[in-house]
């Protein structure tokens, strides 16, 4: 049976440390656009935490929602790309090709997450970091759309091992670095087509539920809901 | 003095602005071409340095490039739709019209085309397009409609200009060259004329379909994605009637120019300028038809996501926008049009100026507004267009301007024989036409 990866938010144990978007951005070789282009909505983040209100006055709660690409059964990106730049693999996993991407911005607008971001300006990274870069993961180019992987390029890496050492690949082979770095646990990953994986069985508590459901883009990424 | 040079004495003025060029022109032409270096300077500091230098951001990915695609795409629709529709239905008054008409619809579509282009974050790799095509993309259509669409406008402008083109040809004067090929060895026969007569019919017929189909297209862009406000099924109508709209107005604009620089006011009469002062008016009330029914729908569903972006436009942050274009494409053009003591050229020149605005701001508002207001929370971003948007936009106008000027200078913008056929043949043939509609005058 083919894998259908996916991820496990718990909004009960999640709380707000960004220490998903700082791995995602050191793992990932986002660039940095520096506070003035941040102002205008121009920064890169795959995965980012986002702000809103639940309830109405009085009983209201700020919450705090980390957001990483849905990786959608039925994506609406897909189908507007022109050029085929962003695809399914046979995994569920939704891609980018970097190198064919026309930076029409299609993809970004149909985005019902809004998930994707633009490269308004060639990547730039301060002196220091340079030699820092993940090379397991290309860098942008100006005029191109990314988004988060599901960091598959980790996935290459262990199914590469799994093979080396001559075996299957197990559960804790091939985690995301989001997922890795949560220091309160809040996030799982793993294989949504074994019904005994954690994702799978957390997938179907009674607090799980996902975003804008209602559309029908099926979403891979299952929140586990906060204070039940 | 050979007989053709003597036939064409009546119409001699329809030749002069290919025959004499002023200073007026050159003066025009150079400050046109001025504009046109600085936005291609703009451009060229956005294409080294990125889609940053526009107001762009994140989740506002579209602003006055997609735009003025779709307001380009929609002033097209003046011509080949007018013209062809008018031709059709026969329509004598047509004649010393559609060439103008005709004219815009084939280059206006380069800026359309132009703008998406220019919109690109990588604009080396357009042709990815014919190398990697994805069918599903509604983008794709686009581009299958409008080369469509610019190869049949573009026949059919050239058919009734052959003629016209064979005139150029005997009359001697410049580019004679240019004048022999382009005129196909037109002698003016009956075979000849019979056959130019089946050619324009059939384009007439195709381009109005395809005329349709094209802004259908662009309306698709956005109703197909699921963002609110945008997923209707009421933007195909309502983009087509819109591009009819503004492409009216565009026309209308033109012929003032015409009229007034070449002084055809003999060929542009105010009945010219009544006549599509009604097109416009019945345009006008189309408009408000579509947007009365697409804001009810909207507001008595009252679905929040939908009312968000409807309360932005009514009263929020888009408001001068939105009534700003309802102004400019209703309260100002209905009055003016409704009378025809203000349906003459100069009233119809201001309305149409006013619709031509107004259609510009209608889609500002529909593509920024649902772009500003994502369905899952987001970081208030505002976007306001820069230097670099509004230069290029500025010489996309010069642009289209100058090519039209130029057109004029090599070809008659009003068609010569075609106003000559109505003078010599049309006359006998109405009065047989309408014979045919009334009973007790005698035929069958």
């Amino acid at each position: 049976m083919m894998h259908k990866w996916g991820m496990v938010i718990d909004l009960d144990r999640c709380s707000g440390c960004q220490a998903c978007m700082a791995a995602c951005h050191a793992e990932n070789n986002i660039a940095i656009v520096g506070p003035e282009e941040a102002a205008k909505g121009r920064t890169i983040h795959w995965i980012e935490l986002l702000p809103y209100i639940e309830g109405e006055f009085p009983h209201i709660k700020a919450r705090l929602l980390p957001r990483p690409c849905m990786h959608c059964e039925h994506p609406a990106c897909i189908k507007v790309c022109p050029v085929g730049a962003t695809y399914a693999n046979e995994e569920g996993i939704v891609g980018i090709i970097h190198s064919r991407c026309i930076g029409c911005r299609y993809c970004t607008t149909a985005c019902p997450y809004t998930v994707r971001s633009f490269n308004w300006y060639e990547p730039r990274w301060p002196k220091e970091m340079k030699g820092s870069l993940n090379r397991d993961v290309s860098v942008r180019k100006k005029g191109v759309v990314e988004k988060c992987s599901f960091c598959h390029h980790r996935l290459l890496r262990a199914r590469e091992k799994a093979r080396a050492e001559n075996r299957e690949l197990l559960p804790d082979d091939y985690i995301p670095a989001c997922v890795q770095a949560c220091p309160s646990q809040a996030m799982y990953f793993g294989d949504l087509n074994d019904p005994f994986s954690k994702v799978s069985e957390l997938s179907r508590e009674r607090r799980a539920f996902k975003l804008l459901e209602d559309l029908g883009t099926e979403p891979k990424v299952i929140y586990l809901s906060e204070g039940m | 003095m050979d007989p053709k040079r003597m036939s064409l004495e009546e119409d001699a003025i329809l030749l002069q602005p290919i025959q004499r060029t002023g200073k007026a022109f050159y003066v025009t032409l150079f400050s046109l071409l001025a504009v046109i270096l600085w936005a291609a300077w703009a451009y060229m500091y956005q294409y080294r340095n990125g889609l940053g230098v526009t107001g762009l951001a994140r989740p506002i990915f579209w602003g006055v490039y997609i735009t003025n695609f779709v307001f380009f795409i929609g002033i097209s629709h003046a011509g080949t739709l007018i013209s062809a529709i008018l031709r059709l239905a026969k329509a004598e008054w047509r004649r010393s019209i559609t060439r103008s008409a005709e004219v815009i619809t084939v280059l206006v579509l380069f800026f359309g085309v132009g703008n998406i282009l220019m919109d690109l974050g990588r604009p080396d790799r357009m042709l990815n397009i014919l190398q990697y095509p994805h069918f599903k993309s509604p983008l794709l259509w686009d581009v299958s409609s409008i080369t469509v669409y610019l190869t049949a406008s573009s026949i059919y402008l050239y058919l009734p200009l052959i003629p016209d083109i064979a005139i150029l040809r005997d009359h001697g004067g410049k580019y004679q060259w240019l004048y022999r090929i382009l005129a196909l060895g037109w002698k003016g026969t009956e075979k000849q004329h019979h056959l130019l007569e089946r050619g324009i019919s059939i384009m007439a017929i195709l381009v109005i379909p395809i005329a349709v189909s094209v802004h259908t297209v662009v309306s698709f862009v956005f109703a197909m994605t699921i963002q609110p406000m945008w997923h209707t099924a009421i933007f195909g109508p309502y983009f087509v009637a819109g591009a009819i709209f503004s492409g009216i107005a565009a026309l209308i604009v033109a012929m003032n120019l015409i009229r007034k620089v070449y002084h055809l006011e003999d060929y542009l009469r105010p009945v010219h300028f009544n006549n599509l002062g009604v097109l416009l008016l019945v345009m006008t009330l189309l408009w408000f038809y579509f947007t009365f029914t697409e804001y009810l729908t909207t507001y008595y569903g009252g679905e929040p996501i939908h009312m968000t972006i409807f309360w932005n436009k009514f009263t929020g942050r888009f408001a001068p926008y939105f009534w700003g274009m309802f102004l400019f494409c209703f309260v100002i053009p209905l009055p003016i049009l409704s009378f025809q003591k203000t349906r003459t050229p100069y009233g119809t020149l201001i309305a149409s100026i006013s619709v031509i605005i107004g259609m510009w701001l209608e889609r500002y508002v529909i593509v920024v507004p649902t772009l500003t207001h994502p369905r899952l929370p987001n970081e208030t971003v505002l976007y306001s267009p820069t230097w670099v948007e509004w230069s290029v936009f500025a010489g996309c106008v010069s642009f289209f301007i100058l090519l039209y000027m130029t057109f004029t200078k090599l070809f008659p913008i009003v068609s010569i024989w075609e106003v000559q056929e109505g003078r010599e043949k049309s006359m006998a043939e109405v009065q047989e036409r309408i014979k045919t509609y009334l009973p007790g005058i005698g035929v069958e």
